[in-house]
């Protein structure tokens, strides 16, 4: 029976118009009492109108390791940035 | 990973951090980083949940609404404040329970301050007042540390802490504003709270032999003593806005050095209560021991229940 | 309706919060998980917050120059009027959950009443307190369920909790001679009408619960008379504590 409650990550809209944002986590029974926690602990202070949690164990993540080939060649692409066409000063709202 | 492997990947480490880099759960860290964060981000936690034991005290006798409502989100704050900072250890690969059972076995320390007895009204504002001024010097500091939940945690802490100094040096203001009786009750607490406040800030630089490593990797900005002359510094004019004194008959204002001169710490004390023979050591581990083992029915209650909700949806669903 | 009277109608509500209050500062630092510990102090500092609302409003009613505090610290034993149920110890968090959701279910379908209160004070600390009520319910309700549908051990422990404040729950519909005369005018809730509601509510969640719902038709009362049990006499013993040592201060 031994069992801990497992950890939760909590992701919260601080207000309408914004994205949920990575808040912190917390440990819960179940997603209802995540739910719950959540709302205690992390917008004590009127911080949210909308919560996200989810049991960490479903979070993939890249690994670090693969940063060089994930992320990397990225770098280098900078014609996919306005800065790299130059155009005449005259045209103006471009 | 061959031994040279491992210094290459420690130099680069060490250049990241030399960079301002933040480093995270998942990247490559030495054993050692791993192992003194767990220690220092625990140890941490720690202070905040057994901290809530001696201002907990005096929730029920607060002498009045106002008070006892701030003391009551105080407390709760510091509650919140140990779970931020157990789950930035917790992405080290360590998991809460065993950090908890490290506590109650006594392997695991906590801020020797908390070891000392709230006995009176006051206590609970010179500890608003003295140790939390105390902690916001170090927290402020680590605000900008190396390990990124580490930093990200104390961020949060820092922002929801700025009122509970205030509200402790409001309360010393009022006692010391009211009767006679009332500022000795101010000075009183201020006596017994001083030197351990001054102990909080660990042993002179000389004993301290983790420092440089500590310095390094951002744990640490300043030494403790630099720390605990700005603690002094910045309290001493508070002590005088309030009319009471410190008990340090050493202390006095050094015009050339631009600080004050302060007498010597009981080194002696220090080292008693650190190693457990503190007024209230065996009180808080029994407090923190009884709450876990009288919760373990409660937790292990809403495991089950969760267990047993979730095969019910699933015989719903086939 | 009088100006003495409507406060001490008042009070009679703002004691239970007050009580129930101080119950819940107890445990604080000392529950089973940092979350719930950390949830039930909400739940205190929300019973703190409408409390104050009542003896604030109380306070300008009464012909003393009373301040909230004095309200909320310096009356006699006899002169607190909350409820028996919310003056029950902490014995284990199969009471504390027990005394959160039998007062809970109350306290909700009393404030939906009190926001149609003649006295517009009452009306809207009660539009404001009915929000978070609402939640204490259902944190209460959802813990209610878990402890009696979890293990064996949990499921004993919470009937025990269920069946020891059941003698209790009798009280909250008692109508005293201040609460019937704030019916009449119009400001205050005619209890009796909320109790089919209550118990069918209760009985409802203790079923969900696997609990039973218990049976004896034996009840107490006194706590809207003053009369009290021997637990009230300590607790006002800590809250008092300060007021009475060091009277007349500011803090």
């Amino acid at each position: 029976m031994k069992k801990d409650w497992p950890l939760w990550e909590v992701f919260v809209r601080s207000k309408n118009g914004l994205e949920h944002r990575h808040f912190g986590s917390l440990h819960a029974a179940d997603a209802e009492m995540a739910l719950e926690n959540a709302r205690d602990v992390y917008t004590r202070r009127n911080e949210g109108v909308s919560i996200w949690v989810v049991e960490s164990k479903y979070i993939t993540a890249s690994n670090p390791a693969d940063n060089g080939e994930l992320f990397e060649p990225a770098k280098d692409k900078v014609y996919r940035h306005p800065t790299f066409y130059h155009l005449p000063d005259e045209v103006k709202h471009m | 990973m061959s031994d040279k492997e491992i210094k290459n990947l420690e130099a680069i480490f060490e250049a990241r951090i030399d960079r301002d880099e933040k480093i995270e759960p998942k990247d490559w860290m030495p054993e050692k980083y791993r192992q003194t964060h767990i220690r220092q981000i625990s140890q941490h936690a720690h202070s905040e949940i057994v901290g809530m034991l001696p201002e907990g005290n005096w929730i029920t006798r607060a002498p009045s609404l106002r008070r006892k409502a701030a003391l009551l989100a105080k407390v709760q704050d510091e509650a919140g404040h140990g779970l931020y900072l157990y789950s930035a250890a917790e992405t080290l690969g360590i998991s809460r329970n065993e950090l908890y059972e490290q506590l109650h076995s006594g392997k695991a320390k906590y801020s020797s301050i908390f070891n000392y007895p709230t006995i009176s009204w006051a206590d609970i504002g010179a500890i608003g007042w003295l140790v939390d001024g105390a902690a916001i010097i170090n927290q402020v500091a680590l605000c900008t540390t190396s390990f990124g939940p580490y930093a990200r945690a104390m961020v949060r802490i820092c922002k929801e802490e700025s009122f509970h100094q205030r509200q402790g040096y409001e309360i010393m203001l009022t006692l010391c504003k009211g009767t006679a009786e009332q500022k000795a009750m101010a000075q009183d607490a201020l006596n017994r709270w001083w030197w351990p406040s001054l102990m909080m800030f660990g042993p002179r630089d000389e004993e301290s032999p983790h420092t440089a490593q500590s310095m390094k990797w951002k744990l640490k900005r300043k030494t403790n003593d630099e720390l605990r002359q700005q603690f002094v510094d910045q309290t001493i004019p508070q002590a005088d806005i309030l009319g009471i004194t410190v008990p340090d008959p050493n202390l006095k204002w050094n015009e050339a050095k631009g600080q004050y001169d302060f007498g010597e710490i009981d080194w002696d004390e220090f080292w008693q209560v650190v190693k457990g023979h503190g007024p209230c050591n065996k009180e808080r581990m029994e407090a923190r021991v009884g709450a876990w083992e009288e919760g373990t029915w409660v937790r292990d209650a809403a495991m089950v229940y969760a267990e047993k909700q979730a095969n019910k949806k699933v015989a719903q669903a086939s | 309706m009088e100006k003495e009277h409507l406060y001490q109608y008042i009070v009679g509500i703002a004691d239970n919060n007050l009580v129930l209050g101080q119950r819940l500062g107890e445990l604080c630092g000392h529950g089973p998980s940092l979350e719930t510990d950390i949830a039930l102090t909400n739940i205190a500092l929300d019973l703190f917050g409408q409390t104050r609302s009542y003896y604030q409003y109380a306070a300008q009613l009464s012909a003393q120059h009373q301040t909230e505090d004095d309200v909320a610290f310096l009356r006699k034993e006899r002169e607190y009027r909350n409820v028996l149920l919310v003056e029950q110890p902490n014995t284990h968090f199969g009471h504390v959950i027990a005394r959160q959701f039998l007062f809970d279910v109350f306290h909700y379908l009393f404030l939906e009443q009190l926001l149609h209160s003649k006295d517009d004070t009452l009306a809207a600390i009660a539009a404001k307190a009915i929000k978070e009520v609402s939640y204490h319910k259902r944190f209460s309700s959802d813990w209610v369920k878990r402890l009696g549908d979890g293990t064996e051990e949990s499921h004993q422990k919470m009937q025990e909790g269920i069946s020891n404040l059941w003698r209790y729950t009798n009280e909250l519909f008692e109508m005293t001679a201040y609460e019937n005369e704030a019916v009449k005018a119009g400001i205050g809730i005619a209890l009796s009408e909320l109790k089919q509601n209550y118990y069918k509510e209760v009985n409802h969640i203790l079923e969900e619960a696997t609990l039973s719902v218990p049976e004896s038709p034996y009840f107490q009362k006194g706590g809207k008379e003053g009369i009290h049990t021997e637990h009230m006499g300590y607790l006002l013993a800590d809250l008092q504590y300060m007021q009475r040592t060091y009277p007349n201060m500011n803090w």
